[in-house]
């Protein structure tokens, strides 16, 4: 695990005295919100519809358990008593008073955490595969890739005022779990024919107002050159990126104006220039932070527990099908906490579920925590032999329910509940749907389905990557919904199709259950997924399925 | 061309706890939407939100939001935001729900 070095930690105290200043300048009258607001925001600190909002990094979405019971403590003391994990690997507290947050971010400089880098058009959090180190499948950990983008991104001079924010996701697998494709620059470990370690470079993703899946700049990168690739990539984009048009500012609209072959080409060329100034030190520095990633000491230790339990208890059993994905190491499983127990608010977690988190990870997991873009929580390193355990502890504190995958493991943004930007709510949609599937029951036997609610155009909640996807409109004052089909976040990466006009908030849940019900009949047998039949049948049988008048008046 | 001015409230939020607040009838900040003064004429709407904005070590980002007379729980927002804002959010009871 990365640990803060002299310089890390002095920065970020020195940048929290820096805004207790500003926050008191502000309080007294001697700053402006003009003037404040660029500021607070360099702090991750936000004005919501009902109060400020802090959102706080979570870098490559890794914990350990002193850093998550520090947010339940913040939770606690300065908030209401609970967080919300975003699609971002952030956590965001919801009820902060102003003259707090210094006091706030104190505690989360002590330990070694920060709320830099979560607002602005600067390089936003680094994400990464929240399986990272763990999953069976990975080539390399991406965090160490992640660390060093930090580090090189915190701060940087040039990129502290580029055209629009920019974010950046890793994926150390072929299995993308990171949505690289749809990040402005998605980064994907891979090894040459020699087996030399590179990164495959993709760029202008994006979802949003004018969603783009991500186009590949360079199929092979060696390791040594990443950042001063990387950073030609930024120095072309802040020198011909718009800034006349908000809405036409972020690099995807760059790489589409220019066309990805001139694009690559001028990153090319100043590649040749940017790669003479690197003197090697930054891979120095990426050996040193890789080494603090070094996997633990695996426990050697029979797994006659967890093979009992399964032949045992029904109940385990189907937490294990769903919450749990094979590890690197066979004895090991990566176990998945779900954020999503039918009708509660998807990523939201309690204080006193943060503490129980905290400490099975402490107790059985090495001691690490993983945040995932689906605001699920993760113990990425449980021995076999202790998930039974885990689970009994999951139960009792309400964190065991066994819907990671399902269609009631719905990502959803905060909606207009909280959201200054939303046009509508996203979080009643989305509890109504899981409460739904609950009541239903069926939604194993659905399967693999990913249903993701935005509030707005911005796509926070990535419903253009949701096999289901669902965007909250206002329609002249009321709140109304679009769906998208066959969207895809993961390697095999594509936009959702409109489907058509939008519904009725207590329209979306019938009309989810159609979607659901037409596929039910349509797949070929059990084992083909919704997306999978989706791509087979293509958008007629849905949309004839989602209005069925039409579809009435049409076969007239 | 210009939108036709509808009644409104004038809204901002608590500079110190980001909390909604309303422009009452007596002229101070309340948080509560059923003290809001309704502004029926656009002059004196537009005069009241220019003071509002000099008072920047009070209030963030005053705005109109249409409303209509609501009867004895006073003036009504017309859009779904600002009847999120005047309530608090769906999923808790947190914000303005818990103060009453």
């Amino acid at each position: 695990m990365y640990r803060y070095d002299g310089f890390d930690r002095e920065f970020v105290h020195a940048r929290v005295a820096q805004f207790r200043q500003q926050v008191e300048r502000r309080i007294k009258g001697s700053l402006t919100e003009e003037e404040f607001k660029p500021l607070r925001l360099m702090n991750g600190l936000y004005l919501q519809l009902h109060a400020y909002m802090l959102r706080v990094a979570i870098p490559y979405g890794t914990l350990q358990s002193r850093q998550m019971r520090q947010l339940a403590y913040i939770a606690e003391r300065w908030d209401k008593g609970y967080g919300h994990f975003t699609t971002r690997q952030n956590i965001q507290f919801n009820w902060p008073r102003l003259k707090d947050v210094p006091d706030i971010l104190d505690a989360l400089a002590d330990v070694e955490m920060h709320a830099i880098q979560t607002s602005g058009n600067c390089v936003r959090n680094v994400t990464a595969d929240h399986f990272a180190g763990a999953a069976d499948d990975e080539i390399a950990d991406p965090r160490p890739t992640a660390e060093l983008l930090r580090q090189w991104s915190t701060d940087h001079p040039e990129f502290a005022f580029l055209p629009r924010k920019f974010k950046i996701a890793v994926s150390g697998s072929p299995i993308d779990r990171a949505v690289t494709r749809a990040h402005d620059i998605g980064l994907r470990m891979i090894r040459n024919v020699v087996g030399e370690p590179g990164y495959e470079v993709c760029v202008g993703g994006g979802l949003g107002r004018t969603p783009m899946i991500g186009s590949v700049i360079r199929d092979f990168l060696p390791e040594a050159d990443l950042l001063p690739y990387i950073e030609s990539i930024l120095q072309v984009y802040n020198a011909i990126g718009r800034r006349d048009n908000i809405y036409k500012a972020r690099i995807k609209i760059t790489v589409s104006e220019h066309g990805i072959e001139a694009f690559r080409e001028s990153v090319e060329q100043r590649f040749r220039i940017q790669r003479e100034t690197f003197a090697g030190e930054h891979q120095a520095l990426l050996a040193r932070i890789g080494a603090m990633f070094a996997a633990p000491v695996w426990i050697e230790a029979p797994t006659g527990a967890f093979d009992a339990a399964l032949a045992r208890d029904p109940v385990f059993r189907s937490f294990v099908d769903t919450n749990l994905h094979p590890h690197r190491n066979p004895d090991y499983a990566i176990v998945t906490i779900s954020l999503k127990a039918h009708g509660a608010t998807p990523g939201d977690a309690t204080a006193e579920q943060m503490r129980v988190i905290a400490g099975l990870a402490e107790r059985y997991g090495h001691d690490e925590i993983r945040i995932s873009h689906e605001q699920n929580c993760i113990l990425p390193h449980v021995h076999k032999r202790d998930v039974p355990a885990v689970h009994a502890a999951l139960r009792e504190a309400g964190l065991a329910t066994a819907n990671v995958g399902l269609a009631s493991d719905i990502i959803a943004c905060p909606g207009m509940d909280y959201c200054n930007l939303a046009t509508a709510r996203s979080i009643p949609i989305a509890q109504d749907i899981a409460t739904r599937m609950k009541e239903r029951g069926d939604e194993r036997h659905i399967g693999d389905l990913k249903i993701k609610i935005s509030g707005c155009i911005n796509a926070c909640g990535h419903h253009h990557v949701g096999h289901i996807g669902i965007l909250g409109l206002d329609r002249a004052g009321v709140e109304n919904y679009q769906i998208t089909l066959g969207g895809d976040g993961t390697e095999t990466a594509a936009l959702g199709e409109r489907a058509g006009p939008g519904f009725a908030a207590d329209d979306v849940v019938p009309a989810v259950e159609r979607l659901i019900d037409t596929y039910l009949e349509l797949r070929s047998d059990d084992d083909e997924a919704f997306l999978a039949t989706y791509r087979r049948v293509g958008m007629r049988p849905f949309k004839a399925a989602l209005y069925p008048d039409t579809a009435a008046a049409a076969g007239r | 061309m210009a939108r036709a001015f509808r009644p409104s409230i004038l809204t901002a939020n608590d500079l110190l706890d980001g909390d909604v607040v309303y422009l009452a009838r007596d002229g101070a900040w309340t948080r509560r939407s059923a003290e809001a003064r309704l502004f029926e004429d656009e002059d004196e709407a537009n005069r009241s939100l220019a003071a509002a904005e000099s008072q920047e070590d009070a209030v963030v980002g005053p705005y109109l939001a249409a409303a209509v007379p609501g009867g004895q729980l006073g003036p009504e927002p017309v859009h779904i935001r600002e009847a999120l804002r005047a309530t608090g959010p769906t999923n808790y009871c947190h914000g303005k729900q818990t103060g009453r």
